[in-house]
């Protein structure tokens, strides 16, 4: 039998990028938040510069909750579902954003309206066919206040490209307008990417430096980046990567109004016969407690929010939480970002040191920022080269066909090319399919007996075609460098287990075909609230986590300023 | 003080520091939250072998005394095959030297434990294939008797004829591989990395906790000197340990 704990006004499934973000407008509304979080409370002890710990023994995912879970994985509905590997996430007050590369884009503003304008461009018979795309209720301009509010509050570094209209040829060309410039100036280059923005630059392309949630220079009392070289699923620790572990979340306990309550495992979301939820269950050890509130907050991951939803039946909601349209899980994809190019230079790119957020892009082959006319895909990818590199990594290398694996040519091979080479990986727009979703599996489940979510889904030719004409931009890139081989990779099948997916509770105003709403409530729920990329109908080519972070102040800015009419 | 007795120094202070993560992790389990260690799984799995991973305090090479996990017939076949692996040359030392048999011998117990049933198997298995295919035991063959017996198993083709290689003989391979660069590449907290000679090899100017613009200079003018320093030489860091874990179900439906 539960323990049944005082109420509250707000209850926030998962303090990570999204739920730790939404803590601090709610709670200084003067709302009272109970934060439930899977994991511990980390700080820069834990973040050892270790390889061994952190990459090869993926420390970050070594996790009680993430690891009970994964979901399982099939392209298409006839094969067989097979759970494999870890879980990419991580549980812990501040979730992955503790270990995440912590690179902060906005969406370009073709990425909130992919249909209209395909359609006035090249026609509407351009969208895949197949594809459940829909263009977000509201376009870019409707969230630039939010993340511009996320920027300064956890504090971005980056180069802006476009102040109200007036264009920095140093930024982005292709970024919407923004009404200021980022509150900390971009992470520094290295020779070798100096080298590489100058090789674009003989192309004709555009290169800048990419956005990063990492202190380019001291903010808040916070340290600059150290540069160490260990960011790469490792935590700070100089507390200069802003996971709102060391931002929004300290800031929100410190109103008063904000209890983290640890080590919780949700279960349930409970539902009252008017179709209203009353709280969430949860796990502490072997204790159950339920906790009531007037609003509940989803914000843990994209697949455990779908999952949360479905184990969540009720008399109400016999498919499940806000599932009496039968639309969640509906319109998952998983961000395409494999089909990486890996490239060997003839000298050392001294990248020992460094982060993955340090880096050069490119975005002249993203979105619709160049004519598809004579192409048969849609959207494009985002070209983007870093500084990364760590010993076990790097003596791991691809011998590009020039030594064998092992054996004294092996050893000189590796003693001479250890630092000279370097991997792209490109982030590419992904599209949602009808034949693409999540679902419940009907046999594994975690050791409490909730079933796991099962992915059913896979690229499509779009993707591919994208992927196959980026490879081809990317390898042109590192061969005006003077790369002297380059290795393509593959250009994907199914959709794994991804850090970058996206659905399942989509946003739109049509309740038939989206989850929540275009302020991130549920049509069905008046009192139930959904944050995370889960609610992103497009990926756009860049990382989802500062748009997450965006919706999630908006949500949450909405619900406070709307508190009555919405509990009530 | 020479880098070479800084490994000692580390393990020392380590295990200082286990001890104190350790009685921490209790204190919290008394609070009536059962395994609320940081990373409980690792907590509940790990530590019941209270020697695992520590870093070895005397020498492994020549004296198979230090193995804990591995039996010395085992140790003596891992450690021709790591010879063999990364040898030591005119390039510089290798495998051996750096002490990656110690550091899987030092995980077998810890993070790796999962793999000990795939190293007795396959070890075992990859004997008996020497001896069949080539009449000897594998550190009796001649160099190039050597090479051609890893290139069979690293290729596949040492699978079947009785020799017992659980799958495919390509799988213990790259186990094996994968597991000697760790140990040679890793970090010395570990037990292999000896001397730091892997990471002299790739020319790693080493783990620093700050990185200034200027060292950045120094790096890209040739002009920075490894540093020869584990993670853990820094007080400031936690040591977690971590087990890797092998999920894999499947199922129709």
């Amino acid at each position: 039998m539960a323990t049944r704990l005082p109420g509250t006004d707000v209850v926030i499934v998962g303090l990570g990028a999204a739920g730790g973000v939404a803590a601090l407008p709610l709670a200084e509304a003067g709302l009272d938040v109970v934060g439930l979080e899977a994991g511990s409370r980390l700080t820069r002890r834990d973040f050892a510069p270790d390889e061994i710990r952190n990459n090869v023994r993926a420390w970050p995912f070594a996790v009680q909750k993430c690891a009970n879970e994964v979901p399982t994985l099939r392209r298409t509905r006839s094969d067989t579902a097979v759970q494999r590997g870890g879980h990419p996430m991580m549980n812990g007050v501040g979730g992955t954003t503790l270990h995440y590369w912590a690179q902060s884009w906005r969406l370009n503003p073709w990425d909130f309206r992919v249909i209209a304008e395909t359609t006035q461009r090249y026609g509407a018979s351009r969208i895949p066919d197949g594809s459940t795309v829909e263009d977000w209720p509201f376009g870019y301009e409707e969230l630039e206040p939010y993340y511009d509010r996320v920027e300064h509050e956890i504090g971005v570094s980056g180069q802006a490209g476009n102040i109200d209209g007036h264009r920095d040829p140093r930024g982005n060309p292709f970024e919407g307008p923004r009404k200021r410039d980022y509150p900390m100036p971009a992470l520094r280059w290295t020779g070798f990417l100096d080298k590489m923005a100058d090789s674009a630059r003989s192309l004709g392309w555009q290169p800048f430096p990419g956005p990063a949630a990492i202190n380019s220079r001291a903010y808040q009392g916070r340290s600059a980046c150290m540069y160490h070289g260990f960011c790469n699923k490792g935590g700070c620790h100089v507390d200069a990567k802003n996971s709102p572990a060391v931002t929004t979340i300290p800031r929100a306990e410190a109103t008063g109004r904000l209890n983290v309550v640890t080590h919780a495992h949700v279960r349930q979301i409970e539902t009252d016969n008017q179709g209203k939820v009353t709280g969430v269950t949860y796990l502490q050890g072997r204790e159950e407690f339920f906790q009531p509130a007037r609003f509940v907050l989803v914000a843990s991951y994209t697949y455990e929010n779908a999952r949360l939803l479905l184990l969540s039946k009720s008399r109400a909601f016999p498919l499940g939480l806000s599932n009496n349209h039968a639309q969640v899980g509906r319109h998952y994809f998983s961000h395409h970002q494999g089909a990486g190019v890996t490239a060997l230079f003839p000298y050392d790119l001294h990248a020992w040191y460094g982060l993955p957020a340090q880096g050069v892009a490119i975005d002249d082959w993203a979105d619709d920022n160049f004519d598809h006319s004579g192409l048969d895909f849609i959207g494009g990818g985002n070209l983007w080269v870093y500084s990364d590199r760590r010993p076990i990594t790097a003596a791991s290398m691809s011998t590009f066909g020039r030594a064998p694996t092992w054996g004294s040519a092996w050893k000189a091979f590796v003693k001479e090319n250890a630092d000279r080479t370097n991997s792209a990986y490109i982030q590419k727009t992904t599209l949602p399919y009808e034949t693409n979703y999540l679902d419940l599996d009907p046999i594994v489940t975690d050791p409490v007996g909730d079933s796991v979510i099962r992915i059913t889904a896979e690229y499509k030719q779009n993707e591919l075609a994208i992927a196959d004409f980026l490879q081809a931009k990317m390898e042109r890139w590192y061969r005006e460098a003077g790369a002297i081989e380059v290795i393509r990779g593959g250009l994907g099948g199914q959709m794994g287990v991804t850090t970058h997916a996206y659905g399942g509770t989509r946003m739109g105003d049509n309740p038939e075909t989206n989850v929540v709403n275009r302020y991130g409530l549920s049509h069905e729920v008046p009192n139930l609230g959904i944050l995370g990329a889960s609610v992103m109908g497009t990926s756009g080519a860049r990382n989802p986590t500062l748009t997450v972070q965006a919706l999630a102040w908006r949500t949450a800015e909405h619900l406070a300023n709307n508190w009555r009419s919405i509990v009530e | 003080m020479t880098d070479q007795k800084r490994p000692q120094l580390i393990s020392r202070r380590a295990l200082l520091r286990r001890a104190g993560a350790a009685s921490a992790a209790a204190a919290a389990g008394t609070a009536g939250v059962p395994e609320v260690a940081a990373f409980p799984m690792e907590t509940a799995e790990t530590t019941p072998a209270p020697t695992s991973e520590t870093p070895q305090t005397t020498s492994p090479v020549g004296g198979h005394a230090a193995y804990e996990h591995l039996t010395a017939e085992e140790a003596e076949l891992l450690e021709a095959i790591a010879d063999q692996l990364i040898p030591a040359d005119e390039v510089g030392p290798g495998a051996l030297a750096a002490g990656a048999v110690v550091y899987i011998d030092r995980s077998l117990g810890g993070a790796l434990a999962d793999a000990r049933d795939a190293y007795r198997g396959g070890l075992a298995a990859f004997d008996r294939y020497c001896r069949s295919s080539r009449g000897a035991p594998f550190r009796e063959l001649s160099h190039v008797d050597q090479v051609s017996a890893l290139i069979d198993v690293e290729t596949g083709a040492a699978t079947g004829a009785g020799t017992g290689f659980a799958g495919s003989s390509a799988a213990f391979f790259g186990m094996v591989r994968s597991h000697v660069l760790q140990g040679t590449f890793g970090d010395p907290y570990y037990g292999g990395n000896r001397d730091f000679v892997g990471w002299d090899l790739i020319k790693y100017p080493g783990v620093r906790t700050s990185v200034w613009p200027r060292l950045q200079t120094q790096l890209e003018a040739g002009d920075l000197a490894p540093n020869h320093r584990s993670a853990y030489d820094s007080e400031n860091f936690e040591k977690a340990v971590v087990r890797a874990t092998s999920r894999g179900t499947s199922h129709g439906d």
